[in-house]
């Protein structure tokens, strides 16, 4: 493998506290060496990376992949292309496959197909209940030593207080972190997106605030209880960032991710019934779209994770009521969080970074999220000026189902390592000349 | 096919004003062709009609029927239940198969909000919203309108409606149609059977139906069905009744006669008192006459028929 240098990229990684010019030594598959004018080894490869940022690879702690079951929307190995060309290195599976990582033999498999893959590294996610059924825990321990990094019921609340009780008190002993994806089925029955006056105008059943405040409300006291580590996904309401402030206040052990479309969108774009603007957690309104910047800017919400969602454009041409919920994120996420947070100086650039790579790898104990000397050569280059336009046809995920077509994000990705080999560079993707540049 | 109300009639939410008077203007002329002995002018001669039924229908599809039967256009029923959507076709797979066999217009009730744009975008026919889940009944809304306008002048008239707005197209395209030609508009039920933010849209809310029977002019009494019950809506049909049924006693309270409208079907005794919707002040009868004229004028303004023309329309008969 040859070594590699990222040569004279402004280096932001707030691991190290280091934002500075700086050269990058990648050897071995590992971080070599950063610092100002570090020489060229025997057979090195230059990257110039003048004007360029380059930052631990982002790493994605919610996706769906599809695989097994349903490689007709992703697959392990499409999913991780789309992946590294969005800058991410790390991205986590979440178990609500066909059939469901419940068992150890499941995980091999997940990390078998992405080792085959190449591109981003995939960290499989376990089940908290078998078959994501809501009844008995399933095999945790097993999953763990496997290889899996979290369990989640996600695409379902995990079903009910005692589950979560026993799944927090049993993944201690593992240290790995229960996710759970905060909604009270009872009350989002039917539901369709946001209930408030879109909603209303629309004709949909809605999705109230509460569904999603009433299951972080018992999960924070849960984490109380058992003294275990609830993760909360894609958190949407002002109401759950509220919670959750308030438990890290008191030292509990809770933390949260946001997605890029929660930070960005409103139920407005449902309007016209736009079933790519249809997701759960629903897109709410303006005031939650507020508090979840604000929760990112003063560290309530850890990280930004993509919820990565791929389906069927049969599926998503339908009746409102009728398409599925989820959208596609990873080849977004960067552009809109530079767009939505940087520009308009909710995060500095180095807090991006934070809340894209060391935060989340930190939370879920992944490698990566770091370029400190000795750690993986895990890498992402982009150019946080360039403008470009979304064009889905153009992803290279399977699936193209993003409300984010024809907008203007801002950073573009120039190249992704991991494990010191580039796995994605700017030129890859077939060039539609609707790159401004810088 | 465009005339003054463009393409599709989708709801009354993006209509003008201008345009809901056209509408209302135009189908009073065509009122008295129902009346005659031979009901049939030939202004949709040659015209072919689909009406695509997804959800059970009596009124209203019968209504459609006759529109367009009585302005001489060639109909064609389709129900779901008998149709290629049991064996899994889509929806947009349905209608582009009518429309590959060269047809004018749709008249589409469905069960899912939205799906009538959703069909108007992709298919080159005209669509009718005959109803779409819990969105819009323009044609419903219409001859509520033109019910109230043949009693009063719907500008500064006070209607209340009452019931489960929560679930009801019906109620969302009266409350359009009515803020748009200056009535004061007012809904009343139960809490659980009103949308959140309702008051948004610019009417006012009533939690008890006297304060509703005491302030109105008009009340547009809605249909309650049985499943709101089961799905832990309400307690009760019969507490229902008692607490927000519009009865004869609770009328007799009132400072003023009030007109009472039901779009049907109507449950006796549960929303309504059999006194009242049989009773002098009922125009629950008038609004199904009205019914065909207004839907009879939609089809016509949608074939791009001349409005000033819908009076000479009307003669061709003798032809």
């Amino acid at each position: 493998m040859k070594p590699i240098v990222v040569r004279g990229a402004r280096v932001v990684d707030p691991s190290a506290g280091r934002d500075e010019i700086a050269d990058v030594l990648l050897q071995d598959g590992v971080v070599r060496a950063v610092g100002r004018g570090l020489g060229t080894p025997d057979g090195a490869a230059v990257l110039d990376a003048a004007g360029l940022v380059a930052a631990p690879g982002l790493v994605d702690l919610h996706v769906h992949l599809r695989e097994p079951g349903r490689e007709d929307v992703e697959t392990i190995a499409t999913g991780a292309r789309a992946a590294a060309a969005g800058g991410f290195t790390s991205v986590c599976a979440m178990p609500n496959t066909d059939p469901v990582t419940d068992n150890q033999a499941a995980v091999g498999f997940i990390l078998g197909q992405a080792r085959r893959a190449g591109f981003a590294r995939v960290y499989p996610i376990g089940a908290v209940s078998l078959g994501q059924q809501g009844e008995q825990l399933a095999e945790i321990g097993e999953l763990a030593a496997a290889g899996a990094v979290a369990v989640s019921d996600d695409g379902r609340p995990v079903a009910t207080a005692h589950l979560m009780r026993t799944a927090l008190e049993y993944a201690r002993t593992f240290a790995i972190p229960v996710i759970d994806h905060c909604e009270d089925q009872s009350l989002s029955h039917g539901g369709a997106m946001h209930e408030g006056l879109t909603s209303t105008r629309l004709g949909l059943k809605g999705i109230p605030r509460s569904a999603e405040d009433i299951i972080v409300a018992r999960d924070i006291a849960l984490a109380e209880l058992t003294g275990g580590h609830v993760h909360f996904a894609h958190v949407s309401t002002a109401g759950a960032v509220r919670m959750i402030r308030e438990a890290k206040a008191r030292g509990l052990r809770v933390t949260a991710e946001v997605t890029p479309h929660h930070f960005t969108l409103t139920d407005a774009a449902c309007e016209s019934y736009e079933t790519n603007a249809k997701m759960n957690p629903p897109l709410r309104e303006a005031t939650d779209v507020a508090a979840l910047r604000a929760g990112l800017a003063d560290g309530t919400i850890d990280c930004i994770a993509t919820d990565h969602a791929p389906h069927h454009y049969d599926a998503k041409e339908a009746e409102f009521d009728n398409a599925p919920f989820g959208v596609v994120g990873l080849e977004t996420a960067l552009g809109l969080a530079i767009a939505e947070l940087v520009e308009p100086g909710v995060l500095t650039l180095a807090q991006l970074v934070e809340r894209m790579a060391s935060g989340p790898a930190s939370l879920a104990h992944l490698p990566g999220g770091t370029l400190r000397p000795g750690q993986p050569a895990d890498v992402v280059v982009f150019d946080p000026a360039a403008a470009w336009t979304v064009d889905p046809a153009l992803f290279f995920s399977k699936s193209r189902n993003t409300p984010f077509g024809g907008r203007r994000l801002r950073g573009l990705v120039r190249w992704t390592l991991v494990g010191g080999v580039v796995v994605h560079s700017a030129g890859d993707r077939p060039d539609t000349g609707n790159r401004s540049g810088r | 096919m465009s005339g003054a109300l463009g393409k599709d009639l989708l709801g009354l939410e993006h209509l003008s004003a201008d345009q809901i008077r056209l509408i209302l203007d135009t189908a009073e002329p065509f009122k008295e062709i129902s009346e005659r002995a031979i009901k049939k002018v030939p202004v949709l001669r040659g015209k072919t009609i689909v009406n695509l039924f997804f959800e059970a229908s009596t009124r209203t599809r019968i209504s459609f029927e006759f529109a367009e039967k009585r302005l001489s256009a060639d109909t064609v029923n389709v129900a779901a239940s008998g149709s290629s959507v049991v064996k899994g076709e889509t929806l947009v797979d349905t209608a582009r198969n009518l429309e590959a066999m060269r047809i004018d217009m749709v008249v589409m009730r469905h069960g899912s909000s939205g799906a009538a744009k959703f069909l108007a975008d992709r298919i080159e026919s005209t669509v009718i919203n005959a109803g779409d889940g819990k969105h819009e009944h323009p044609t419903q809304g219409l001859l509520d309108l033109l019910t109230i306008r043949d009693h009063r002048p719907i500008a500064g008239t006070k209607v209340c409606i009452v019931g489960d707005v929560l679930h009801s197209r019906v109620a969302r395209s009266n409350i359009w149609g009515l803020l748009k030609l200056g009535a004061a508009v007012a809904v009343c039920g139960p809490q659980s059977l009103l949308p959140l933010g309702i008051e948004a849209l610019g009417v006012h809310v009533f939690r008890r139906v006297e304060e509703a029977i005491a302030w109105a002019d008009v009340l547009n009494v809605l249909r309650l069905q049985l499943e709101r019950m089961q799905a832990g809506y309400i307690p009760s049909l019969r507490e229902y009744y008692r607490h927000f049924g519009v009865t004869v006693e609770r009328l007799e309270q009132a400072p003023r006669d009030l007109l009472i409208l039901h779009p049907g079907p109507m449950n006796r005794g549960v929303e309504i008192d059999s006194r009242v919707a049989d009773g002098p002040h009922s125009v629950i009868l008038n609004q199904v006459t009205n019914g065909v004229a207004v839907r009879m004028a939609v089809l016509y303004l949608l074939a791009g028929g001349n409005p000033e023309l819908a009076e000479a329309a009307k003669g061709a008969s003798d032809r």
